[in-house]
């Protein structure tokens, strides 16, 4: 049955957000492979936990809202979400925190400001936020490196069955520098920390690295693939970068150098993955790179002057804010015309 | 004396159709504020309901010997004079309380719902009407502070009627939810108290508009509240 009756000249690419969903779900499985090699299958439950949630969410809210549910829910757009909750959230954290983050990002985040392709906000962005400032040591309990837990016992802590044990949790590779540097006051230098923690790897965080690199390769995978343009992703990684660059050359002791930064914490995930989401970023080129470049920079002070572990979610939120005005000093000029209007 | 559609009107208005959290949007500051808690939300309505009411009656009593010009300050001298003794009240009596409501209660002075209701009604209407106003408009903001501060607790932290025994010593507060439960601390934070409180106004339009529909005559020509902000 068709609800929707296309012009002409749109027929070639028909249900083409559908589409374009299933290839950002594409494109993140380097990523999710990655992270399955370093914690394990939990992620996996935790993708099809917060998949079902978000599918849940959504059919109640279309229904609420009288909207068609198979066209609504075949367009992949809440699993896109859902998966972007899942990545950013802890592996290990318990079944409910995923339910509630991506109810949070499908009821109130996404519905409540008019569906898809209404929402200022970005779902994912929100469900971090809302979840890192609501239940802080939960959102800050990463498997400990070297952590080494059977399929059922991960199962077992999802569900919450096994009671969580301190042992089994660190922080993530930014959030211990950050705290090195803080109980060191001055004493300790990053240098010798990243050489001697076994938390570091050979850029960034041992093993965190990879994931993000599986991630880079997704995010290069969808710009060949022309999903998303270059301008927002080399904002993002160009303002984290170069702020970075400014302050490690400023003082090496005391900040990591901007390959750490890159790779660490949401960094990946962020650049190609969140700030080229289609609804709540620019539209424009210019309008694209600027509003990465800022929320890279704004990224880069939160995490490292904040006093959360990462500052993406953050930056993207805030930035999201300033998309009408960037759009509005943005827009390319008309044809024929030689200043923008 | 006051009619039986006059008292109707000015407790609709006040309770539901003109209510000061939902339609007007005043008051907000100690809305979002001191709504952590239904006990701290009561508390507070209590005493601007007091405040309200003898300050409506005062200004109505005197309202043709206030100079037009210079009405404000009076206004607010009377409405100060009130609080004063509102304040001094909650220190002897509920302490504990006071030290939690904290800056709020001297606030009331400031707070746009009392002014606007001295200079909007009492100061064109008899006392009896006023002191009606005054008594309605409050309790409208009670059901809704009270509302908004029992979601928020039992969001946030899974109990209700916590710290009644700051009012009542012999009474507990309940623990609705297993002892377990988390706490959701965004519903504490202030933006959990704009999400809640724009979840109750389009509770409320959505009642309205459900109204609107049902009535069989005049459906188009009754539009729907505009809520419209101020602010304080």
């Amino acid at each position: 049955m068709e609800f929707i009756s296309t012009p002409p000249f749109l027929l070639l690419e028909r249900s083409s957000v559908r589409r374009v969903m299933l290839q950002v779900l594409l494109a993140l499985l380097p990523g999710i492979a990655a992270y399955v090699w370093l914690i394990g299958p939990a992620i996996v439950v935790q993708l099809a936990i917060a998949t079902l949630a978000a599918v849940l969410g959504e059919a109640l809210m279309l229904a609420l809202r009288r909207k068609p549910l198979a066209l609504f829910l075949s367009d992949g757009s809440a699993i896109v979400s859902a998966w972007l909750i899942a990545l950013s959230f802890p592996p290990l954290a318990p079944w409910w925190l995923i339910v509630v983050g991506t109810l949070l990002a499908i009821v109130v985040a996404k519905h409540l400001y008019g569906g898809l392709g209404q929402n200022p906000f970005n779902p994912a962005m929100v469900a971090f936020s809302a979840c890192i400032v609501s239940f802080p040591a939960l959102m800050s309990q990463w498997p400990a490196l070297g952590l080494q837990l059977s399929f059922g016992e991960q199962f077992q802590l999802i569900a919450g069955l096994l009671p969580r044990i301190d042992a089994m949790s660190g922080a993530t590779p930014l959030d211990a520098l950050k705290t090195a540097l803080k109980l060191g006051d001055g004493q300790v230098d990053v240098p010798t920390l990243l050489a001697t923690q076994d938390v570091f790897g050979h850029f960034a965080g041992r093993g965190w690295e990879w994931v993000a690199g599986g991630y880079l390769l997704g995010g290069l995978w969808m710009w060949q693939r022309k999903l998303i343009t270059w301008h927002a992703p080399f904002g993002f990684l160009a303002g984290l970068s170069l702020l970075a660059a400014a302050l490690w050359a400023w003082n090496p002791q005391q900040f990591a150098d901007p390959l750490f930064h890159l790779l660490s914490g949401g960094a990946m995930l962020g650049a190609f993955f969140i700030v080229t989401d289609p609804v709540s970023g620019c539209t424009t080129p210019r309008g694209k790179l600027i509003f990465g470049l800022l929320a890279g920079v704004l990224a880069y002070i939160i995490r490292v002057f904040g006093g959360f572990p990462d500052g993406v979610a953050f930056a993207v939120l805030l930035m999201n804010l300033c998309v009408p005005l960037i759009d509005m000093y943005s827009q390319p000029p008309i044809f024929g015309l030689k200043d923008a209007p | 004396m006051i009619s039986r559609e006059q008292f109707r009107e000015i407790m609709d208005n006040g309770i539901w159709h003109q209510n000061s959290s939902l339609i007007q949007i005043l008051g907000l500051c100690p809305l979002l504020a001191v709504t952590t808690t239904l006990v701290n939300g009561v508390m507070l309505s209590l005493a601007t309901i007091i405040v309200m009411a003898v300050a409506n009656v005062a200004v109505a009593t005197l309202r043709n010997l206030i100079p037009h010009e210079i009405r404000i300050p009076v206004f607010i001298l009377i409405v100060a004079a009130l609080v004063t003794v509102v304040d001094l009240v909650f220190n002897a009596y509920f302490h504990e309380l006071y030290l939690v409501l904290g800056i709020f209660i001297p606030l009331i002075v400031t707070n746009c719902i009392v002014l606007a209701r001295v200079e909007a009604f009492a100061n064109k209407n008899p006392p009896l009407q006023s002191l009606l106003d005054g008594v309605f408009t409050g309790v409208g903001l009670l059901w809704t502070l009270a509302l908004l501060g029992g979601l928020r607790e039992l969001i946030g932290a899974g109990t209700l009627f916590s710290g009644i025994d700051m009012v009542f010593p012999a009474l507990h507060g309940l623990q609705l939810l297993p002892a377990d439960y988390p706490g959701l601390l965004l519903a504490i934070l202030p933006p959990g108290a704009f999400i809640l409180l724009g979840c109750l106004i389009a509770w409320k339009n959505w009642v309205e508009a459900r109204a609107v529909a049902r009535r069989p005559d005049s459906g188009a020509d009754h539009a729907l509240p505009v809520a419209l902000a101020d602010g304080a």
